[in-house]
């Protein structure tokens, strides 16, 4: 061993450090990456969505290696994995919840930036990042329901696709590019295999790294909404922060094992969460000419289906329901707040965010209930609740004054 | 050496290398983009289907497939039509005035002759099946109802032209697909009659 590195030592690791940055990556976003020391149990659903990712991509994997993307075979190919394959059916469970799993873990991270303004400068484009992250999750997750080739999979990308002929002039062409057929057919089905095994998920990795590294460039955001970078000792380490590893990989540890706990539970214990994570229309094969009695997509879309059920106007409800999404690119900006943290956040802040919370919990259950009498007017008065609390909160923060924020991090709460 | 460095020249290199750039992306894009369309496979096979309806009872429905769509026919009885025709049930477009049937069908049956009715399942809403509910006056459907389709999804309705009704989800009528009769029993799905000039 000759070779002579940054640290002057020699060894393997020695060797690759001055062939690839090893060292220096594990000290600048692990070893050396401060974060403010008062994160509560909010802060671990975004290492949790790592580990459902990961979860979902070998799963995804090995799933592939028994699925036929073809009309004829994808139902009965299902079954295969299920009853024949060794373990398949426990694979396929996993991918089934880890499906749902990563929607859990992704709105509450979401929900913990609103809580914290983690979205608030300089985290905008974080927040961007992160949104970005979350179409291409919804993405994901509807190409991947036409797979098993249900009723429930066929239909509901049917009513989904048929959203964008609502467009003027560009509707009609549009949903036949989409299908590639003049209904879903097999070239459907095999178009969105390509686009759930290697595009979207490609493209997710991605914005996942993208997401990191915005991250370790502005520091984490804590409960506390102030930045610690602001406040460094003699040794220019932040004095309110501690080093991600080995403190928070500690941390993290426990809440993936509580996580994957409950999660085990649902895969062995409750795989189809009475219908919500599997439909019982699916255990049906695809049949174009019959569609089922009740059409509902999948929890994690419920809310917006809900939105877009609620307007008696086709073009206005796709509108509407699109909206509902765009909104939240918009948030760093609607909050003018200086303020950060919820704790130092009004009930003027609070309350709304409760109604919106409960807004968007409630729409999600009506989403799955059929459009009838007074599900309507509930939807349509969850939805007036869920764009108000956006126009509010840009209006109310224009002029909203917080609580003194204090200068280091505090621990209560 | 000058200390003209040519910057404004480079600058101008740049953008134009760019623009070529931009235009061979568009170039190279296309076939991607167009490979989506349907395929000359897709397109064969949504060729035009021969129906025998010389079995087709009156009031009876059957279905075909077209282009992977269920078509459906109707053999309306005269009592369904002059049903039709005394209903005061309120129509978004009673007159078929938005093009969703060829001008041929456009008239008070939507249909080439009136007792056969040939339209596409296909709710006009979000494309679910509607389903068929000839029955008079059901508890479901209310005392209004002559009989018609009733799209189970979203709840729009329509009746036994496929004309919506107003008030529901689906913004206009079902479409009727181009057809012909080859001759008296034999209609052929998806090409168009020729109108005599």
């Amino acid at each position: 061993m000759s070779s002579v590195t940054e640290s002057g030592g020699s060894g393997l690791l020695a060797w690759i450090d001055a062939r690839f940055p090893l060292s220096k990556m594990m000290r600048e976003h692990a070893t050396e990456y401060y974060a403010g020391k008062n994160f509560n149990f909010w802060y671990v659903f975004g290492v949790l969505a790592m580990v459902v990712l990961i979860i979902q991509l070998i799963t995804g994997i090995f799933l592939t290696m028994n699925y036929k993307p073809a009309a004829a075979d994808a139902f009965a190919s299902v079954e295969y994995i299920m009853r024949d394959v060794e373990w398949g059916w426990l694979i396929r469970y996993m991918h089934s919840t880890g499906a749902s799993a990563f929607f859990i873990v992704v709105y509450l991270h979401m929900f913990r930036g609103m809580l914290y303004g983690s979205y608030k400068k300089p985290r905008e484009l974080l927040w961007l990042i992160g949104m970005l992250i979350y179409l291409a999750l919804m993405a994901e997750g509807f190409f991947g329901y036409l797979l098993p080739w249900g009723q429930m999979s066929y239909w509901g990308a049917q009513v989904i696709i048929s959203l964008f002929g609502a467009l003027p002039v560009v509707g009609d062409p549009l949903v036949e590019w989409i299908r590639g057929d003049y209904n879903i057919s097999d070239i459907t089905l095999n178009r969105f295999f390509a686009l759930h095994v290697i595009a979207v998920p490609l493209a997710l990795v991605m914005l996942v790294v993208m997401h990191i590294l915005a991250l370790h460039e502005t520091g984490s955001n804590n409960p506390d909404g102030i930045e610690i970078k602001e406040n460094k000792g003699a040794d220019g380490i932040p004095v309110d922060g501690i080093a991600f590893h080995p403190y928070y990989t500690a941390k993290d540890l426990v809440a993936i094992i509580l996580f994957l706990m409950a999660f085990s539970a649902v895969v062995f214990f409750a795989p189809e969460m009475g219908g919500y994570f599997l439909e019982h229309a699916n255990f049906e094969p695809a049949n174009m000419l019959k569609t089922p009695e009740h059409i509902a997509p999948v929890w994690y879309f419920t809310p917006f289906y809900a939105i877009l059920r609620a307007v008696p106007n086709k073009l206005g409800g796709v509108i509407l329901m699109g909206g509902a999404i765009f909104v939240l690119f918009l948030l760093p900006w609607i909050d003018r707040s200086k303020v950060k943290s919820i704790r130092y956040r009004g009930w003027g802040f609070k309350a709304p965010l409760a109604v919106f919370a409960v807004s968007f919990v409630a729409l999600g259950v009506l989403g799955t209930l059929p459009a009838e009498g007074v599900y309507t007017t509930l939807a349509r008065i969850f939805s007036f609740l869920y764009f108000g609390f956006f126009l509010y909160l840009f209006i109310y923060t224009g002029s909203e004054k917080g609580k003194p924020v204090p200068e280091r991090l505090t621990y209560h709460g | 050496m000058s200390e003209d460095t040519g910057l404004s020249r480079r600058r101008f290199l740049a953008v134009a290398t760019s623009a070529t750039a931009a235009v061979g992306a568009v170039f190279v894009a296309t076939p991607f983009v167009a490979s989506w369309k349907p395929s000359a496979r897709a397109r064969a096979l949504g060729a035009p289907i021969e129906v025998d309806i010389s079995k087709l009872e009156e009031g009876a429905l059957m279905k075909v497939t077209w282009r992977g769509k269920p078509v459906s026919i109707l053999k309306r009885s005269p009592a369904m039509l002059e049903r039709m025709e005394a209903s005061d049930v309120e129509l978004r477009d009673p007159d078929s005035e938005v093009e969703q049937q060829p001008g041929y069908a456009r008239n008070e049956f939507r249909a080439i002759k009136p007792e056969v009715l040939v339209i596409v399942s296909s709710c006009t809403h979000l494309g679910c099946v509607p389903t068929s509910r000839f029955e008079v006056a059901p508890a479901d459907l209310g005392p209004d109802w002559v009989g018609g389709f009733f799209c189970p999804c979203h709840g729009s309705k329509f009746d036994l032209s496929g004309r919506v009704f107003a008030g529901v989800p689906a913004p206009t009528n079902l479409v009727v697909p181009p057809y012909r009769y080859a001759d008296e029993n034999t209609l052929v799905i998806g090409e168009d009659t020729e109108v005599a000039a």
